[in-house]
Parts: structure tokens; sequence; C-alpha cells
């Protein structure tokens, strides 16, 4: 019923370079191993659950959202034919997943061209005091900077630099062309840059 | 502004490592001789630093294991491959681009096309066109006839989707 993931022909993920490749444990897990499913879900959580979190921003529901993701990940393994790395794979089910439920949260999902969409995001972060960040660290203060901007701007940050996603990637992930990529990464470079500067000035200067 | 962005564009395609080798080249000449260029390379190269900074969040110290709880009460679908037949959708494309084709040349083979030249100077006057003619075959009548049972079937399900979604809400 399952095909075996030939592993001359799969794109391989190259971060992981300790202990057995994606593509062997999904090949255990295909031929009955269930348990070889905890290795993938162990190695792949705090992206899933950053990137999920990213969305939801709370910690419970990313943890829903990430679980979720995980399932529907496992129940359509058989569909991973290797022609993407996995981790790609996956973070096409991640965006799917957290768009669904955004959808259901009715939530305001910003579109990145609209200008309205920047003047709501900075009313809500008007309450947002820069004497509120407990810990001055530096990347406290990225992390906190990242959530003050929109899911769509903080999800392509994720998938670049800490998902490592090349833009061909992040486009197959998103269903975008690498151009198209390539503008929205540098604009949500840029509105963290702004945010930075608005809200953490002070702290920008103590690290420096 | 237009000026600014593509400044901005062109710094984050150098830190990011894209451009070719003489746009690199380029750029390197320019952050060396223009100081404005160079405050802003600065500034974009902490951005860039500070995001490669960032770190993970973790979930819970149970969250594999909740995972794997929940996958044990499912089996892995099978491929989408293996239950869709390939044939099947070929067979419907094929079905339709025949139809298609047939009804094509059917109706080319229809046209009086010596007809257009003797009328083409003359307009057609729409009240005079003789209706009954055209809905008076039967193949038309039964054609329309589906047609307007699939209509009654579309309101159907649309009215049944509203009826749902009506019911959700209460």
């Amino acid at each position: 019923m399952y095909c075996n993931l030939n592993q001359s022909t799969v794109v391989s993920d190259n971060r992981m370079s300790t202990g057995p490749s994606d593509i062997e444990i999904i090949n255990r897990v295909l031929k009955g191993e269930q348990q070889a499913y905890a290795e993938l879900v162990n190695r792949y959580q705090g992206y899933v659950f950053t990137l999920a979190l990213r969305f939801t921003k709370n910690r419970e529901d990313a943890e829903e959202v990430s679980q979720d993701i995980f399932i529907k990940a496992y129940r359509s393994l058989a569909d991973f034919r290797g022609a993407s790395k996995f981790s790609t794979w996956l973070y096409t089910i991640v965006n799917t997943t957290c768009i669904t439920f955004l959808r259901k949260k009715k939530l305001e999902v910003h579109s990145l061209d609209n200008e309205k969409v920047f003047e709501v995001a900075d009313t809500k972060d008007s309450g947002f005091s820069a004497n509120q960040v407990e810990q001055k660290s530096r990347i406290n203060m990225v992390n906190r900077a990242i959530e003050m901007l929109s899911p769509d701007d903080a999800e392509i940050l994720t998938l670049f630099y800490k998902a490592e996603q090349s833009l061909e990637e992040i486009g197959e992930v998103l269903g975008l062309e690498p151009n198209t990529v390539k503008v929205r990464l540098h604009r949500a470079r840029q509105r963290l840059k702004d945010k930075m500067e608005k809200y953490f000035t002070q702290e920008v200067k103590d690290l420096n | 502004m237009n000026k600014q962005n593509t400044i901005e564009d062109r710094l984050w395609d150098y830190i990011d490592g894209y451009g070719s080798r003489e746009e690199r080249s380029d750029l390197e000449q320019l952050l060396e001789s223009n100081l404005d260029w160079k405050e802003k390379y600065r500034e974009l190269l902490e951005v860039h630093h500070m995001l490669h900074s960032s770190e993970l969040q973790e979930p819970s110290m149970r969250f594999t294991k909740n995972v794997m709880e929940e996958i044990a009460k499912y089996h892995i679908a099978p491929a989408t491959k293996t239950y869709i037949n390939k044939k099947i959708i070929w067979g419907i494309g094929l079905f339709f681009i025949t139809l298609i084709v047939g009804f094509l040349i059917y109706g080319f083979s229809q046209v009086d096309w010596s007809a257009a030249n003797s009328t083409s100077n003359q307009y057609i006057d729409l009240s005079k066109v003789d209706y009954s003619k055209i809905f008076n075959n039967t193949y038309v009548n039964v054609f329309m006839m589906l047609n307007a049972v699939l209509g009654l079937m579309l309101l159907d399900r649309y009215l049944a989707d509203k009826r749902k979604t009506f019911k959700k809400e209460m």
C-alpha cells in the first residue's frame, strides 16, 4: 500500500546531521513502526510550535494547533513523496492549518499590502510599553518585536531565519513565487525594524 | 521613498548573499565610499543578526507524549495516488473533450457558409426571427429540460447548505 522513499531521489534536510535522516524515520513509520514518529515530533516540535504561535499569539492554542498539525502530517505521511524536504512539506501543513485556525477564530488576517492593517496593528500595540519588557535580553526583545508583527510577516521571518528555508522552499510552503517571497521578506524585516525603533529604542541602545 | 526602498532591497540582497559577483563587488565599493549606504548597511545588518539570534519557542514537556497518544487512535491514510485512478480522470477528460469537439463539428457542419456571403450586407431583424423553429426541436427541448433540472438541483443544494449553517448558528 505504501511506497518506500528512495534515499537517492528525495531531497534531504541537511540541518539534522545527527541520528537517522527524516526519510529513514518516515520509512520506518510507513512500515508500521509508529513509535518512530516520536523522533520526528521531537525534531520539529520547536519549529512547528513557534510557527503556530506566530498565528495564534497564545501558547494554549499554539499547542493545540501544533498537535493537530503533527496528527495531520502522520495521517498523510504516505503522501509525502520526497520531492521536497520533509520540513518544507510539514510547514505547508503548518501554514494551511494555521490559516484554517485563524478563519475559525474569525480573527483578522491582515494582508501585507493593506496599509490599514498596520494602523490597526499600531493601535493594538500602543498599550505595549517598553517598560513591560521583563528581560532586556536581545533574544527576548526580538521575540517580542516579532510577536507585534502580523502573522504573515512573523511566519515568513521564522521560516527564513529559524526554519532555514530557502526563498524557493518558502514559496512552496506559501504558494508564492520566490520573487514575491523575497519582496515580502524585505518588507517584513523593514516592519520589524520599525517596531524595534518604535518600542525598543532604549533596549537597543542598552544592548549596544 | 522608492529610492530608499531600492537601497534597502539591494542591501538586503547583499546581506542574504544574493546577486551576481559583479553586483556584490559594486555594492562593496559603494559601501566603502558612501557613508549613508554604510550607515544603512550597519542598521540592516543589526536587524539581520538579531533575527538570527531569536530563539524557537518550545511546547510543554508532554507535547510529544500527547501527540503519540493521539496518533495511536489513527492509521496512516493510503497515499492519494493509490485510490485515485488516473485512467478514470483521463477517461472523464477525454469524454468531455470528445463531446465538445463533436458539438463543434456538428455545429460547423450545419452552417450554410454560402448564405453568409449573400446576406452580409443586410441587417437581421430580430423581431422577424421565428423562435418556434429553434425551440420546436426535440433535442433542444431535452437539453433545456436537463439544464432546468440541474439548476433546480443546484438551488436545492444551496438552500440545504444555508439551512445547515442556520441550524449551526442556532
